[in-house]
Order: structure tokens, then C-alpha cells, then sequence
């Protein structure tokens, strides 16, 4: 398995064809408590940089950023009830959504932990 | 990811740094640009110094807001030509809210107004406050001065607990408890004069406090000394006054909004609501007469998910309005708004829905506040 991370501050862990979406702990950190996700349908085919997800914090809304195209295979559900999920376990059990890669060769351009770590702080 | 949807961040050339700025950041204050300053939106969390207020006591810096002092021959029949107040009624030390109107009778500004011994007090929003002396600069006669107390900070102490914290360390020729809500008076603190009044902007019990700015450091390091007081960013401070259901500048009032549709007729003094004489009067007399086509009202969202500025209101199918401010209610933990609906929608009880990002949030009309008023009357 391996993770990927955007500059908009998505993650994405892949295996095979399937990856797992999320937002990084930074990203959480700038959004302040999470009050709300609304996650995307099974189902649904995304192009890389389709926004189907939306982080609803106290004070904002915030769109989540398909890092790849792929089709939605399962979103997490248990944020439903607790989408703090998203502050306290950003990079594990606050995952957004799952999908199969429909063009794996779109993570080339991905960063890796090191270049994500010094990309946040460069900002 | 990305916001869009945020605090409003005013777009100033320059952003100023305000009295409390390194006090702030000390504290760990994260600072967004709001109304040409640097202001502090959270420290350690929105819900959690909403929840701490509600509970306790959360100190406010509200240096921003312009603090403008009025005087001279004639002042009050100058005062009265430019706000709908009735100043025969306003007795000394006794902050009200009142309105600048332009022409057409919308919202310039909301403020308090306060008789002083020899001339009024003013508090203005922070990112109008140059428009409001420039207006005010037009329509006041020469004999009247306008000065602006740009030398002294403000701080803002709510909460249930802010009466027990703030008596422990204020001395004044009268006990603090003496003042009830919209009532204030001298006192000192920390050694230093100090303005306060028993008023606010998140609908609990709590003080407005105008100081010296070279001591709002040390005055706000001793309140927050108190074990009721915590620093409160901006970011809690519009989720408060969301519930409170009170409107914010910019948002929910606008220079296209009326006070009659806004809501707020208590702005207009009974006298001046039969006599008119003050700017503005044109439209609001005849809306009191035959009505207005829309209101400002509550909005109720189930769920969870927030409907914010900008979205539209629906009735059915038929688009009927616009929300002007929203989000998550910390304390009912459900989302709430407030917007401008067509009269025939802004009955209590209505049912509505409102369009987030194509999709349509059941809503329901509501009256406000949201969360109860606790003011110490």
C-alpha cells in the first residue's frame, strides 16, 4: 500500500486499484471542528479534481478534491454520527470515501509524505 | 480541499494590527484578516470557547469596532436628525441600539448610542466605521465635533460567569451588580479608568468594556487570570450571535435593507416612528403604514449539514428568499439561519427548504432567538 497526498490537502492510500480518500491532519487542523461530511454515492464516476465531497466546519464549507478519476466503492458511513472523526482520526478512521483508480498513472504526479510534510511548511 | 465558504476577510490594502495583536498570538490566537485588521478567529477551537461562553465567561477583543464620541451646541437635535432614536428618552450611562439610515432608508450601520455628561458615545462596526464618520462628518452641523476614541481598546466579557469574574477585580463609586442589562457606568481596573457597560453581542449576561489601549494587555491578562475567563476568537463570537438570532453588519443588514425589514423596528423610537424628521424616515414610515414585501426571519435546518450566506429559500418550487447568515449551532447542535423571505413565507412554523449546493435542506421558519436570551435585567 501506498499514500499520496495533493497540494489541496488530500491523501489517498492505494492498493492494487482501489484507493481510500481522506483529508490530511493539517487540512483538519485549518478547518477547525467538523460539524458535517457529505460524502459521495456509490457509484458515482469522478474525474481527478471533481469535488464530491463537502467538510462542513463551524465556520466554513470546504469541497474535497477527487485526487484521481475512479468510481466511488463505499463512503464512510460513521461520519455520519461522528464527523469529529474527520478532526480526531483525519489520516485513519475519518477516511471520506473509497474508489477504483480508472487511471492509476494519474498518482505519478502525487507527493510522497516527505514532499507533502515540506510543501506545509513552505505555507 | 478548499474554502468556499469563510469568515468574511476584508479585502484592505493594509492590514492593521490592533492594540491586543501580540497578546493574542501569545495565546496561541489564530489571526485572519477581518475589517482591515489582524483579529484572532479561534484559539483552541470554535466549538469549544462557544461552548466555554455559554457556560462560563469568554473575553472578547472588539477593538476593531470604532468608538466615536459626539459633543457641541446643539448635539441632540443634530444626533436625531441622522438616527431614528428619541433622545428625550435616552437617560445617561444607558447604552441603545440605533441605526445610521441612508436616503432610501437602508442600513448604513447598526451602533449603540450612550449619553455621557457632556456630549454621546457611539459604538460602530469596525469595517464601516471610516464610512460612519464620513457620513456623520456630512450631515452634523459645525458646532457639533465628532472624535474618534481611537486611544482606547475594547474588550467584550460574556458569559453567566462574567458578573462574578469581573466584580472580583473592578471598583467603581457603585458595585457593579448595580448595573442591569443596557446599563453601564465608570469603574476602575487594573488601576486605570474604564468604561463599562452591562450589554453584548452573544445574548448571555456580560460587560462591554472601554479601556486605555496601552493597558488592554494587562487588563485582559487579569481577566483572563480569573478561572471563569477565557480568550474568544471571532469565529465563536458569530456563532453566539447567530444563536442570540442578532444581525451582523455586511450580512444580514445591508444599505438596501430597511428596519422594518430587518426586523428591528425597536430601533425606531415610538416618537420618531410617528414623526419621521431623521434620514431615511421617507421608507420607513410608509413601510410601518402598508408593510414590506419581505422580513427577516429564523431558519431551523434538520441534519447536519449548514446552509450559509448566499443560499436561496424556496417555498415548493418557487424561490422566495435568501439566507444571510448560517451555520452549526454548537448548542442545539443542529444547523441554523437567518434570511429575507416574502412575507406570506415568514410565519413561524412555515415550512421551507433551502438549495446547498443543489441540494434542497428541509427548513422551517422559526422565531428568534434561537437560544434564549440571558440577560441580567
Amino acid at each position: 500500500m501506498t499514500r499520496y497526498y495533493t497540494q489541496d490537502h488530500e491523501w489517498i492510500e492505494v492498493s492494487g486499484s482501489e484507493g481510500t480518500v481522506g483529508i490530511t491532519d493539517y487540512a483538519q487542523g485549518q478547518l477547525g471542528d467538523i460539524t458535517y461530511v457529505d460524502l459521495p454515492e456509490v457509484g458515482a464516476v469522478l474525474a481527478k479534481g471533481d469535488a464530491p465531497c463537502v467538510v462542513d466546519s463551524v465556520k466554513a464549507a470546504s469541497d474535497v478534491y477527487s485526487p484521481v478519476s475512479g468510481t466511488v466503492t463505499e463512503a464512510n458511513h460513521a461520519l455520519a454520527d461522528a464527523p469529529e472523526l474527520v478532526n480526531t482520526e483525519a489520516e485513519t478512521g475519518g477516511w471520506l470515501f473509497r474508489l477504483t483508480l480508472s487511471d492509476p498513472a494519474e498518482l505519478s504526479v502525487l507527493m510522497d509524505r516527505a514532499a507533502y510534510d515540506a510543501f506545509v511548511a513552505g505555507l | 480541499m478548499s474554502d468556499t465558504y469563510d469568515i468574511d476577510e476584508a479585502e484592505a490594502p493594509q492590514t492593521e494590527v490592533l492594540p491586543l495583536d501580540a497578546w493574542h498570538r501569545a495565546r496561541g490566537g489564530r489571526m485572519v484578516e477581518f475589517a482591515g485588521y489582524w483579529m484572532p478567529v479561534q484559539y483552541e477551537g470554535i466549538l469549544a470557547e462557544h461552548l466555554w461562553t455559554r457556560d462560563s465567561a469568554g473575553l472578547f477583543d472588539v477593538s476593531h469596532m470604532g468608538q466615536l464620541f459626539v459633543s457641541g451646541e446643539g448635539v441632540e437635535a443634530a444626533l436625531e436628525a441622522v438616527l431614528p432614536i428619541d433622545l428625550a428618552t435616552l437617560k445617561p450611562f444607558a447604552p441603545r441600539y440605533s441605526m445610521l439610515l441612508n436616503e432610501g432608508g437602508g442600513i448604513i450601520d447598526d451602533l449603540m448610542v450612550t449619553r455621557w455628561n457632556s456630549g454621546f458615545y457611539l459604538v460602530v462596526n469596525g469595517a464601516t466605521k471610516w464610512d460612519d464618520m464620513g457620513h456623520l462628518r456630512e450631515h452634523l452641523p459645525d458646532e457639533v465635533t465628532l472624535t474618534q476614541l481611537d486611544d482606547n481598546a475594547l474588550l467584550a466579557l460574556q458569559g453567566p460567569q462574567a458578573a462574578a469574574a469581573l466584580e472580583r477585580v473592578v471598583t467603581g463609586e457603585f458595585p457593579l451588580s448595580a448595573l442591569t442589562f443596557m446599563k453601564g457606568g465608570q469603574f476602575m481596573l487594573a488601576g486605570v479608568d474604564a468604561w463599562i457597560s452591562r450589554s453584548g453581542y452573544t445574548g448571555e449576561d456580560g460587560f462591554e468594556i472601554a479601556i486605555p489601549a496601552e493597558n488592554a494587555a494587562e487588563i485582559a491578562d487579569l481577566l483572563c487570570a480569573q478561572p471563569e475567563v477565557k480568550p474568544i476568537g471571532l469565529g465563536a463570537r458569530d456563532s453566539l450571535r447567530l444563536e442570540a438570532g442578532l444581525p451582523l453588519y455586511g450580512h444580514d443588514l445591508t444599505e438596501e435593507i430597511s428596519p422594518v425589514e430587518a426586523d428591528l423596528l425597536f430601533a425606531v423610537n415610538p416618537r420618531r416612528r410617528r414623526e419621521g424628521g431623521f434620514i431615511g424616515a421617507q421608507r420607513v414610515l410608509a413601510e410601518l403604514a402598508n408593510g414590506t414585501a419581505r422580513k427577516r426571519i429564523g431558519l431551523a435546518l434538520e441534519g447536519r449539514q449548514a446552509a450559509r450566506e448566499g443560499a436561496e429559500i424556496f417555498a415548493g418550487d418557487q424561490a422566495v428568499g435568501v439566507v444571510t447568515s448560517g451555520g452549526f449551532s454548537p448548542s442545539l447542535n443542529h444547523p441554523i439561519a437567518m434570511g429575507y423571505v416574502a412575507k406570506a413565507h415568514a410565519a413561524p412554523g412555515t415550512e421551507l427548504s433551502i438549495d446547498v449546493r443543489g441540494k434542497r435542506l428541509p427548513a422551517r421558519a422559526v422565531s428568534m432567538p434561537f437560544v434564549p436570551h440571558r440577560y441580567h435585567r
